[in-house]
C-alpha cells in the first residue's frame, strides 16, 4: 500500500483512532467466526463460515495497517493487533459476543453487515482516498456476507418451531448491542465533518428499514429497544473481549518477532 | 442493497426419512464462453443456499464467472453395466475420427 497523504495533526489523530474503530470490528468478528472452524453442523456452512471470517480478518489488516500508517510510529497491522490490551480495543461489543447456537452467530452477522454496508457504501465516497480504496473493496465482500447471512435468517426465522424461536432469542439477546452501530461522537463528527468518515446516524433509517424488512419475511419480532450497551468504542467492553485476546495473542506474545 | 424476495420455487423432493440435505451437481465457468465444467457436488436444503454453498465450496479460489447448480436427482447417468455396449462400438474403428483430413497449415 501506499504511502496515505499528510493530514493535520488533529486530524490525523482522530484518523488513527476511527481506523481502530473500523479495523477492531473485523479483526474480533473474524477471530469469533474462526472459532467455528471444524464445528459447523454441516461441511458446507463450516466452509461459508471459514470465508466470511478471512474475508474479516483480510479487511481488518487493510484497516489497521494504514491505520499504523497515519499513526505514524512504525506500527504495523500485527502489532495493533497483538500488542494492545483490552481496553485499547475500539470495536463495538455485537462482534465481540460468544457464537452462541448457529442462530446467534448468523443473526449477529446479519446486523453488523448490514449496517457495514451502508456505512462502506458511504465511506467509498471519503475525501481520504485511501480509506475509500479499502471501503470499495470491503463493499463486495460485504454484500456476499449480507445475502448469506440474510437468506439465513430468514430460514430459520420461517423454518421450524425450534429454528424459528433461537433465531428470536438470538435478536433479543443480542438487540442492546445494535445501537453502537450507529453511534457516533465528537472525533468522528470531526471526521465527518473533514469528508473523511461516514455519518452513522444518518445510516441508522436505511438499517431499520432493511433489517425490518428481512425479520418481517423470516417472520420474526424486532425486539424493542431497551437497555443499550455503549461504551465499547472507548474501550469498555463486555467480560468477551479479554478471553479471545488472552487466545488471539498469546503466541504473538510469547514469541515476539517469531517468523515463520 | 439487492434486497430480492427469497425466490419460493418449487424445490425437488426430500427423501422421506433422509436426514441429509439435498444433494446438487455443482457446474463452474472459468470464463465467458467457455463450458460449465462440472466441479463436485454440495448438499444444501434449497436453490439459494446451493448456489451459496457451491460459490462458497468451488469459487473461492482460482477464476469463475458463473455457477450452474443441477439438482443430483435431475442426472439421468448412462450405468456402468451398459459400459460395453455404449462405448466400446467406438474404439476399433479409426474411421469414425475425423483424422484423414489435412489441415491447411494456416488453420492449425
Amino acid at each position: 500500500m501506499k504511502t496515505p497523504p499528510p493530514l493535520q495533526k488533529d486530524v490525523q489523530d482522530a484518523c488513527f483512532e476511527y481506523l481502530l474503530r473500523l479495523g477492531d470490528d473485523l479483526l474480533v468478528l473474524g477471530h469469533r467466526l474462526s472459532e467455528w472452524c471444524g464445528h459447523a453442523g454441516i461441511l458446507e456452512e463450516d466452509i461459508a463460515l471459514a470465508n466470511l471470517a478471512l474475508d474479516c480478518l483480510g479487511q481488518a489488516n487493510n484497516f489497521l495497517t494504514l491505520a499504523g500508517q497515519i499513526e505514524g510510529k512504525g506500527r504495523t497491522a500485527d502489532d495493533l493487533a497483538y500488542f494492545r490490551d483490552e481496553t485499547e480495543f475500539r470495536n463495538c461489543a455485537l462482534v465481540e459476543q460468544l457464537n452462541g447456537d448457529f442462530a446467534t452467530t448468523i443473526a449477529r452477522h446479519f446486523l453488523f453487515c448490514t449496517a457495514s454496508f451502508y456505512l462502506y457504501e458511504k465511506l467509498q465516497e471519503s475525501s481520504f482516498k485511501p480509506l475509500a480504496a479499502i471501503a470499495k473493496k470491503s463493499l463486495k465482500e460485504i454484500i456476499y456476507h449480507h445475502r448469506h447471512s440474510r437468506e439465513w435468517i430468514i430460514r430459520l426465522g420461517d423454518g421450524t418451531p425450534e429454528s424459528h424461536l433461537r433465531a428470536q432469542q438470538a435478536l433479543n439477546e443480542l438487540w442492546m448491542f445494535t445501537a453502537e452501530l450507529h453511534q457516533t461522537d465528537a472525533l468522528e463528527a470531526k471526521l465527518v465533518q473533514e469528508g473523511i468518515a461516514a455519518d452513522r446516524a444518518t445510516l441508522l433509517g436505511k438499517w431499520q428499514q432493511t433489517v425490518s424488512q428481512v425479520l418481517n419475511e423470516a417472520t420474526l419480532t424486532i425486539p424493542p429497544d431497551g437497555y443499550m450497551y455503549s461504551g465499547a468504542r472507548i474501550g469498555r467492553h463486555t467480560e468477551y473481549l479479554g478471553h479471545i485476546l488472552s487466545e488471539m495473542q498469546i503466541v504473538a506474545r510469547s514469541h515476539p518477532n517469531a517468523r515463520w | 442493497m439487492s434486497s430480492t424476495k427469497t425466490p419460493r420455487v418449487e424445490e425437488p423432493n426430500v427423501v422421506e426419512g433422509d436426514s441429509q440435505w439435498l444433494l446438487w451437481e455443482v457446474f463452474v465457468q472459468a470464463e465467458n464462453g467457455s463450458a460449465h465444467e462440472h466441479a463436485g457436488s454440495v448438499r444444501a436444503p434449497d436453490r439459494e443456499l446451493a448456489l451459496q454453498n457451491a460459490r462458497d465450496v468451488f469459487a473461492r479460489r482460482g477464476p469463475v464467472r458463473s455457477i450452474w447448480i443441477v439438482p443430483a436427482e435431475a442426472i439421468t447417468a448412462s450405468s456402468s453395466a451398459d459400459a460395453a455396449s455404449f462405448f466400446d462400438p467406438g474404439d476399433d474403428k479409426v474411421y469414425r475420427h475425423p483424422q484423414f483430413y489435412k489441415v491447411p497449415k494456416g488453420m492449425q
